[in-house]
């Protein structure tokens, strides 16, 4: 299956990343990893270093992306264009208390993707 | 998240607990500090709670689940407040410091005592508590269908402070 896999960088994007390359050796996946423009401090660059790595560090072949501007309708348009069958977003940080927070990026895809939209917990 | 916003009026003030309260059935109603002493007796209370009430993935369902969430949750930090009947927990409400100058807010209540009276009078003793430890900014998100929280949020002086995300963020200075 071609599947999309969209980070901007926090903790949960890396959780997710991770259990996706876990997946695409399992299932035999064809993955490209999208970084995007997340309101997150990290820069965009400096991600796609670090996904990168831990890509590589899987012998997985995997392109790996930064997408420019609204990350949302970025990370849906591709998926559209380009013919994927998924996308994989992680699935929301935790609050203090322990309380899921979807993000904007999440909200966005999970609303406007026509394509199954998996959440990695 | 790092940009919250606050109401520029503090609200209260608040009762402190303990306190004995009467409620809309009825029944008396303690309210005191809940410590460490009290872990197993909430632990319990959450695996009786209702899985329809959870919010946002709290509380955990599983037991084992229950208690390590508890665990991070009960710092030395932290404010929480319980609400007993007959000596049993049926109401807990939570402060529990952000990574900045916040505290974030949750309560809980069995769903046999909901509807009461109890949630308000949980949740203005926990700010009560808040206020006499010197805590002064205090938020909580809420699932924007949640009528009948956010009108008792509304009712205690919260304001909205984000509609922007999934879920509604309130925010309230003390």
């Amino acid at each position: 299956m071609k599947v999309l896999l969209g980070t901007g960088g926090r903790e949960d994007g890396f959780d997710a990343l991770d259990r996706t390359l876990e997946r695409t050796r399992e299932a035999g996946d064809d993955l490209t990893v999208a970084v995007l423009e997340t309101s997150s401090d990290e820069d965009v660059e400096s991600v796609a270093a670090d996904v990168r790595e831990q890509v590589a560090a899987t012998g997985i072949d995997a392109e790996v992306r930064v997408l420019e501007g609204h990350p949302g309708s970025q990370l849906v348009e591709l998926a559209e264009t380009e013919g994927f069958e998924r996308i994989v977003l992680g699935g929301g940080q935790r609050s203090p208390l322990g309380k899921i927070d979807l993000g904007e990026v999440a909200e966005f895809v999970l609303l406007n993707a026509d394509v199954s939209v998996t959440l990695v917990r | 998240m790092t940009d919250r916003t606050y109401p520029d009026d503090t609200a209260g003030p608040f009762p402190r607990p303990p306190d004995t309260v009467t409620d809309g059935d009825g029944r008396e109603i303690r309210i005191r500090e809940s410590g460490q002493d009290d872990f197993e007796a909430l632990a319990e209370m959450y695996e009786n709670f209702d899985p329809a009430d959870r919010a946002q993935g709290i509380p955990p369902v599983d037991p084992d689940a229950i208690r390590e969430w508890l665990d991070t949750i009960v710092s030395p930090e932290a404010v929480t407040v319980v609400a007993e009947h007959d000596g049993r927990p049926v109401g807990h409400a939570i402060l529990v410091p952000d990574s900045g100058e916040g505290y974030e807010l949750a309560i809980f209540i069995l769903d046999e005592y909901q509807g009461a009276g109890i949630g308000t009078e949980l949740l203005e003793h926990l700010l009560g508590q808040g206020q006499a430890t010197g805590i002064e900014r205090v938020w909580l998100t809420v699932e924007r269908w949640n009528e009948p929280a956010i009108a008792l949020y509304k009712k205690i002086g919260f304001e909205t402070s984000s509609s922007e995300s999934f879920e509604l963020e309130m925010s309230i200075s003390l």
